[in-house]
């Protein structure tokens, strides 16, 4: 039997009324850090989290019913997976934030420029000077070097964000981990559902041929 | 955002203050499981952002994979009509 959680998860995502999301949405991500619930923080808004499921979903059938004709190595079935599975996480997050626009930006790059890959920024005030920013906010007790290399190296984790200034960063982190574990819970469920249905095929194969 | 007053040191200078700074490092605090159970206080910003580096490397992984399972079961998946006819009624 597939489990009652995974299949709610996903079989939920029709009901999704776009109207109210939006307005959910606003007061969610302000609400979302102070609901310390069960285990982990919700990201964003439950409908925003079953619309994320339903494109997953759609998307990923379109990336194995792409990759029939010519048989692809695991690795590229595999990228393929996280390339959409990052992408539908981006579209869901509505461009609010910038590492979704960075992950969108990347993708449209990519495939338009296969032969050399640019690694231009994609931020969305190009003209900024990056150099200011970090020396303007100095002088205060939390720049010791060893938190502004902790701080580089987070600027790396999170896509579309190494110019920019600190508080920003950790917002864009915190929103960032948030939807990572949002997009780990949805791809586990996935899977359960997959490998269960699996499971009771061969298991009434099986019965059927005895 | 709420500011604590008793730790205001530069007023109007930075548009960023450091009570922005430090409610953004609890905030973020909370987030990563490791760090939840203990008192906010008590751990330092450089901690919490040297979790919060590992905390999003290792969803990296997982996510990497969950993709590599999910695509095994996608293509495995792909053969069998029957099969994906119940899990498209299933999720649709």
């Amino acid at each position: 039997m597939i489990s009652m959680d995974s299949q709610i998860f996903f079989q939920n995502s029709y009901e999704a009324d776009a109207s109210l999301e939006s307005s959910r949405m606003k007061r969610r991500k302000i609400e979302a850090e102070s609901h310390s619930s069960e285990t982990e923080v919700k990201w964003r808004s439950e409908s925003t989290q079953r619309i994320y499921a339903v494109k997953l979903v759609e998307a990923l059938k379109r990336t194995s019913s792409r990759n029939d004709p010519p048989t692809p190595s695991a690795a590229a079935g595999e990228r393929a997976v996280r390339d959409v599975a990052d992408r539908v996480l981006a579209m869901a997050a509505k461009g609010r934030t910038r590492w979704s626009r960075a992950i969108l930006a990347s993708r449209l790059r990519f495939t338009r420029l296969r032969r050399h890959r640019k690694v231009k920024k994609p931020s969305s005030s190009a003209g900024r000077p990056r150099k200011l920013l970090p020396a303007a906010a100095d002088g205060q007790k939390k720049r010791f070097p060893a938190v502004e290399n902790r701080v580089k190296v987070l600027s790396r984790l999170v896509p579309g964000c190494r110019g920019i200034p600190v508080a920003n960063l950790l917002e864009e982190a915190g929103d960032y981990i948030a939807a990572l574990q949002m997009q780990v819970r949805a791809m586990t469920a996935l899977t359960e559902i997959i490998s269960l249905s699996q499971d009771d095929r061969l298991g009434s194969s099986s019965s059927s041929q005895a | 955002m709420s500011s604590r007053r008793s730790h205001s040191r530069q007023s109007g200078s930075s548009r960023i203050t450091e009570d922005q700074i430090a409610d953004l490092v609890s905030k973020l605090q909370r987030l990563i499981p490791e760090l939840r159970n203990r008192h906010s206080d008590k751990v330092s910003a450089s901690k919490v952002l040297q979790e919060t580096c590992n905390y999003i490397r290792s969803l990296h992984k997982e996510v990497d994979d969950l993709s590599e399972r999910l695509s095994e079961l996608l293509a495995s998946l792909e053969t069998d009509s029957d099969q994906a006819a119940i899990i498209r009624s299933l999720l649709m």
